[in-house]
């Protein structure tokens, strides 16, 4: 009960804020509007509120998923082929140094205004911090544990899978963290530059109609939609940590 | 079961570690090397357990059956290397898995028995004192039934009534194989080998130690004064280092 109260507290002072600042600069709503007529936005968009939502969500779980896969892929085979590190390393760090929501533009030139592009979009956003962080991991076994494997005469692959990856699970998880944290971000730009539906693409509608209540709404949902996955990362990493 | 010889002069990078090194370990019996830390003990644990390390040896390194040691070498270390992740039996059958041979979970289990982990083999790791830990590694060292063990420090980190518990269990299941132990304690060298050699920079002098059968019990009058001889010769030997070593001036 105190810990909901104290998770509740910080939420609490942000609203209070919120509303203080609306009252004490007078600011008209379609500058900044207050907590209550968001509120009532939200509730009075709700059907499309949550019909952008779904076509966002889905965009960003299928691309989350898709920049997860490669990345895990990736970092194994560098992981465990001297000569692919040889060649993919330097590519990886030169790609890591492109800014990919730079290449959101171009990705919807090439891709088109549907679903694809902002898949695209997403999953390259992910794909860096989850490969790097885990390829850090799996190279990272401790020498004991190196030494027990050259013993025991393993296989480079039974080497990698039954000691560097459990060993590297909890730097997956930070590459995860991080993905999930930079998921949102880039599924929202891939809206703005080029969308006919999503989160984003109704956040940029408001913003040029003045409504920017539901601006503030549709930025209400796409919150929610980052906390949920942060959770449920957080829940399997949990699980994770139990079964270690 | 087969006997290792060690010969020639062991280097880390451009530096000796140890010259003239003749050591033969007889085969079916446990030999012992003794000696204060940094002198290269560690080193040539690592060097017959084919472990990679910045050492080189000029000389040979052999078997009396002239076959490679490759793949015939169990080591028990320190450090027990247990995977945190993974259950006791589990941790037993790492070596079957890891070379894609089915582990034999049955044996497994009955070692756990032997070295007295009954009942805990659903445990991890880290719900198992340090003492406990050593005798999980002891059990995967059975489960290789490799002829040569290598012991390098292995109860070192351990109290020193466990360490004696510890003693008498390797002793009793590791009898008959060629095992050579590394370790700095000369009541550890005099309880468990048949044989040994005191290493220092100079190189190895062989250990004397008495004739009865080992394990020796810490109590009797022959482990205690050996005991108190290799001490003595450990004393010296360090006192003659520490006068040597800050000096480096020209001759």
């Amino acid at each position: 009960m105190r810990r909901i109260g104290a998770g509740l507290a910080a939420p609490l002072l942000a609203l209070g804020l919120w509303q203080a600042l609306v009252v004490l600069t007078a600011l008209p709503p379609f500058i900044l509007p207050g907590p209550g007529r968001v509120a009532s936005s939200l509730w009075a968009n709700a059907p499309l509120l949550w019909e952008q939502a779904q076509f966002t969500a889905v965009n960003l779980l299928s691309g989350l998923a898709a920049g997860v896969a490669l990345g895990v892929a990736t970092a194994l085979n560098l992981a465990l082929s001297p000569g692919a590190r040889l060649l993919l390393r330097p590519m990886l760090i030169f790609a890591q140094a492109v800014p990919v929501f730079a290449l959101a533009p171009v990705l919807t030139l090439w891709l088109g205004y549907g679903a694809a592009s902002k898949v695209v979009i997403v999953m390259l956003v992910v794909y860096f911090p989850v490969t790097s962080a885990f390829f850090d991991g799996l190279m990272r076994l401790p020498s004991p544990l190196a030494d027990l494997a050259q013993l025991m005469r393993a296989t480079p692959l039974r080497r990698l899978l039954l000691l560097q990856v459990p060993h590297a699970l909890p730097a997956l998880g930070s590459g995860l963290r991080l993905a999930v944290v930079y998921a949102p971000f880039a599924v929202v730009i891939g809206e703005w530059v080029g969308s006919s539906r999503g989160l984003g693409y109704l956040m940029l509608m408001a913003n040029g109609r003045g409504q920017t209540d539901l601006m503030f709404a549709a930025l209400v949902v796409l919150v929610a939609q980052s906390l949920i996955l942060f959770a449920l990362l957080e829940a399997i990493a949990a699980r994770w940590g139990r079964a270690v | 079961m087969t006997g290792v010889q060690l010969q020639g002069d062991l280097w880390i990078g451009g530096a000796p570690l140890i010259r003239g090194l003749a050591l033969g370990f007889a085969a079916g019996r446990w030999s012992c090397l003794l000696g204060p830390s940094g002198v290269g003990k560690s080193t040539i644990a690592r060097l017959i357990a084919g472990l990679p390390g910045p050492y080189r040896l000029e000389g040979a390194l052999a078997t009396a059956d002239g076959q490679s040691l490759a793949g015939r070498v169990a080591m028990l270390a320190q450090e027990p290397q247990l995977l945190p992740w993974a259950d006791l039996v589990q941790n037993v059958t790492i070596g079957a898995r890891l070379r894609g041979v089915r582990p034999d979970i049955a044996r497994a289990r009955a070692l756990l028995g032997e070295v007295g982990l009954a009942g805990m083999e659903a445990r991890h790791p880290a719900a198992l004192s340090g003492g406990q830990r050593q005798r999980v590694a002891l059990a995967r060292v059975l489960i290789e039934e490799c002829p040569v063990v290598v012991l390098d420090e292995p109860f070192s980190a351990l109290d020193t009534v466990t360490r004696l518990a510890m003693q008498d269990l390797a002793a009793r299941l590791l009898r008959g194989r060629t095992v050579i132990l590394i370790t700095h304690d000369p009541l550890e060298a005099v309880r468990l080998a048949d044989q040994g050699w005191l290493l220092g920079r100079g190189g190895a002098e062989p250990l004397d130690l008495p004739a009865s059968p080992t394990p020796r019990d810490f109590r009797a009058a022959d482990t205690l004064a050996a005991q108190a001889r290799l001490l003595a010769r450990l004393h010296d030997q360090s006192l003659k280092t520490d006068r040597k070593e800050p000096c480096h001036a020209p001759h």
